[in-house]
């Protein structure tokens, strides 16, 4: 995620923002590691780079899980440790345990619609940090520190080994707390309490799945519905209104030895932003599925069937 | 449906609060009524600018002012009502405030050159880029100080007039007219309001000459709503804007004489003084920024300070920081590298708590959020909060004088030059460490306001502590720094004290 700051794990994980359902008493665990780095960055519109920051790295290992309380309702976990680290400069990085992601996936929809099957999602998510990790020291923060509630409508459509899913989210975000009791956006706040604005973000990938492979590319597009752009040679803060446009690719391939073994792989890269960082990342991991229901162990995992 | 009220809880609750947003009307315990015979700063007594005795309150003139106040108590809007309260709370605390909001709004370095030079902001170009001015911690505290003598000397002079010319609130006059602001016998001409309103616009034409239509705006704003309030009325108004125009205009021409507009120096002096430490035998000190930017106003210790003589200043600078290539220095840069190593939640928050850096009001600022926050507690008449926001203001000016001569007389590195591998929670001020500001402010400001309000001396003290410790925590500052600083701000802190207590205030 191309931000100076990731907001939460799931943006990075594909499970909350993809097609693809747990059966039912599955449990699928996983760990990911994502690397993530930008030199340019956008105060406000101007593009630029900081010579007293260098290049800033983000990078991220987190672990994820998502059980299968129906093949029609999923629920998610997922939580990252955070490090940040600038190339140039003195700033000290930081390090930690970030934001928990609990979310719920329900897929009320599922018909055939002319060759194919389409799918229709209602998710919603929750997140809150685990730790008092400082929010004040961006770009070296791990995160905002705001409590998200995310609500998600998804849809998606596969024809043979072809499919195509679109996602819109609203975020509700939180005010947070910071150390100094006094902060200026475009005037003076003599409090602790920075107002957070909600953010909204839409997403489109497209690619090939079949029982074994996925292949996709995926658009993001993140607006932050509020807040102030980083004024001249000024520092960023949290409520900034952070946007950012991002363009990746995911690849999931599943183990024909080991069954319900499979490894992912990706990167992204941001292609607009405003007080964000242009940043390139790539992320790889590796999840194993545990079937905890009666029926024989499959061949093929439940979850990549479509 | 849990998802549903976690959804209305977080969006529900997202308007902030400000601490001084919902204040009563001040309400002073005394309305200090013999303030004409405090000791002024600059004006030599409360008469040096004449103003004419009012209209009698039983003349047509005046009878028709009544008549203005009238018909804008009839038809009070929300809005206005809003403006009535803000400024009722009190209208030394709000210029504070306003003045606290531009120095963060200013306070941002500038931008470098292609060239890897840096430009300087121009007082007689102060919209081309970089604005002038940029509102650093000697800037800052030189601006707070200003504005703050200025207002004293006003208000000790209107309220010399006020009491010779004993002209009642206008409510005590025609009872039909509503002391929206509660009502006081404190007379009202020359209103003390604008009074204040006059001085700090016209301070703005030296200080933040970019926002002199802003300033003007809140003027016209607080004059109105003090009318309409029914506090004073349009030549209570017109009389008091005139003088604190006028006893503004003495300290703006002083400080056009005080050696602050050559604070910056020539790349000559910034060669200087590395050639002298490095002939001391020093490591001498250099920018940590990329590119290398010159010192921050390194002969702002020449400034002419309002507490003591300027030939006072060197006798408190304090002697030398342990040489650079000493054990001492050495034992003091490991304390720091292993402070920062990995620092605590608790060290981070009282870092961030008072690093008051590049956008933010500066440590002088703080202290004046300190302190007007613990004076509301106090109901001081207005000519008192001014007299002690002087006070507090002086002593911040000068310790800024001092620490900046101190600064520059010796030149020394920070510990991240000294051990390159010392990382930072804050960003590192580009000027030489010793000694600290922070502590050098700390030390002045605990001092005056322990003895403004006595029962909270030890809590200053304690602050003054923290704040002090807190550059160590951050990785910015020696031990020597921290420790010399409070004890040099203290001295400057004295001559406040020395003031306070023969001012007549008290």
């Amino acid at each position: 995620m191309g931000m100076l700051c990731i907001a939460h794990v799931s943006v990075t994980a594909q499970t909350d923002i993809d097609a693809i359902m747990m059966s039912k008493n599955n449990f699928c665990i996983g760990g990911m590691y994502s690397s993530s780095h930008w030199t340019d960055y956008w105060e406000g519109t101007l593009k630029r780079t900081n010579d007293n920051l260098g290049n800033v790295s983000m990078n991220m290992a987190g672990f994820m899980g998502t059980y299968g309380v129906s093949g029609k309702l999923n629920l998610l976990v997922g939580l990252p440790y955070v490090q940040t680290k600038a190339s140039a400069g003195t700033l000290h990085g930081d390090k930690g345990f970030q934001d928990l992601s609990l979310w719920v996936k329900w897929m009320p929809v599922e018909t055939h619609v002319g060759n194919g099957l389409l799918s229709v999602y209602g998710i919603g998510g929750f997140s809150f940090p685990v730790t008092n990790y400082n929010p004040d020291f961006l770009p070296m923060s791990i995160g905002m520190h705001s409590k998200n509630l995310s609500l998600r409508a998804m849809a998606d459509y596969q024809a043979g080994h072809l499919f195509a899913t679109a996602s819109g989210t609203y975020v509700v975000r939180s005010n947070i707390k910071i150390d100094r009791t006094s902060y200026y956006t475009t005037e003076l706040h003599l409090t602790n309490e920075v107002e957070m604005p909600d953010q909204s973000s839409f997403n489109i990938r497209a690619g090939y799945r079949s029982g074994r492979l996925i292949a996709e590319a995926i658009y993001n597009q993140m607006y932050t519905l509020g807040g102030f752009d980083i004024t001249r040679n000024n520092m960023p803060f949290a409520s900034n209104r952070m946007n950012a446009s991002t363009l990746g690719i995911n690849l999931k391939y599943t183990l024909k030895a080991i069954s319900g073994l499979s490894l992912i792989g990706g990167g992204e890269t941001t292609l607009a932003g405003r007080n964000v960082g242009q940043a390139n990342s790539l992320t790889g991991g590796i999840f194993y599925i545990l079937d905890f229901s009666h029926k024989q162990k499959k061949s093929v995992p439940a979850s990549n069937q479509k | 449906m849990a998802t549903g009220i976690i959804f209305l809880q977080l969006s529900c609750s997202k308007a902030i609060t400000g601490r001084t947003d919902n204040l009563p009307p001040l309400n002073p315990a005394k309305i200090d009524l013999d303030a004409g015979n405090w000791k002024t700063i600059l004006l030599t007594g409360p008469t040096d600018f004449p103003v004419a005795a009012p209209t009698a309150v039983n003349s047509t003139a005046y009878v028709a002012e009544l008549n203005e106040i009238k018909s804008l108590q009839q038809n009070i809007s929300d809005d206005e009502q809003a403006k009535i309260s803000y400024w009722g709370a009190g209208s030394v605390l709000r210029w504070n405030e306003l003045m606290r909001q531009l120095v963060a709004k200013y306070n941002l370095p500038p931008y470098q050159n292609a060239d890897g030079t840096y430009p300087f902001p121009n007082a007689n170009n102060p919209f081309a880029y970089p604005l002038f001015p940029f509102a650093n911690p000697p800037y800052a505290a030189r601006a707070y100080a200003y504005v703050s003598a200025a207002q004293y000397d006003a208000l000790v002079a209107a309220w010399y007039y006020k009491k010779l010319y004993n002209r009642p609130a206008p409510y005590k006059t025609d009872p039909t007219i509503t002391a929206r602001l509660g009502a006081t016998d404190l007379p009202s001409y020359p209103s003390e309001d604008a009074v204040l309103a006059g001085v700090t616009a016209e301070m703005m034409k030296l200080l933040f000459p970019d926002e002199i239509a802003f300033i003007q705006q809140k003027a016209d704003e607080e004059e109105l709503a003090k009318i309409t309030a029914g506090s004073a009325t349009r030549s209570d108004i017109e009389a008091g804007e005139a003088l604190g125009r006028l006893v503004a205009q003495k300290f703006t021409t002083r400080a056009r004489a005080d050696k602050a507009g050559a604070a910056a120096g020539t790349q000559t002096d910034w060669s200087n003084f590395e050639t002298v430490a490095v002939a001391r035998g020093e490591t001498p000190w250099f920018s940590l920024e990329s590119p290398r930017r010159p010192p921050m106003l390194p002969l702002f210790g020449n400034v002419t300070p309002f507490l003591f003589d300027p030939t006072i200043t060197a006798t408190l600078r304090p002697g030398p920081p342990p040489s650079t290539s000493s054990d001492q220095m050495k034992t003091e840069t490991a304390e720091i590298a292993d402070l920062v190593k990995n620092p605590t939640r608790e060290h981070t928050r009282i870092v961030q708590f008072w690093a008051d850096g590049v956008a933010t009001y500066t440590p002088p600022g703080h202290w004046n959020a300190i302190a007007a926050e613990d004076f509301i507690t106090k109901n001081f008449s207005e000519v008192r909060w001014a007299r002690d926001m002087a006070l507090l203001n002086m002593s911040l000016m000068d310790a800024a004088i001092v620490c900046w001569n101190t600064k520059y007389f010796y030149f020394n590195p920070r510990p991240t030059q000294m051990n390159t591998a010392i990382k930072t929670l804050t960003g590192i001020p580009n000027f030489p460490a010793y000694i600290s500001g922070h502590s050098t402010f700390s030390g002045a400001a605990a001092t005056i306001l322990g003895y403004i309000i006595p029962e909270r001396a030890s809590a200053y003290t304690d602050m003054a502590n923290e704040a002090s410790m807190s550059r160590m925590y951050g990785g910015i500052h020696y031990r020597s720094d921290c420790g010399i600083g409070l004890t040099t701000g203290q001295k400057v802190g004295a001559y406040a004290v020395a003031r306070a207590k023969t001012d007549g205030a008290d």
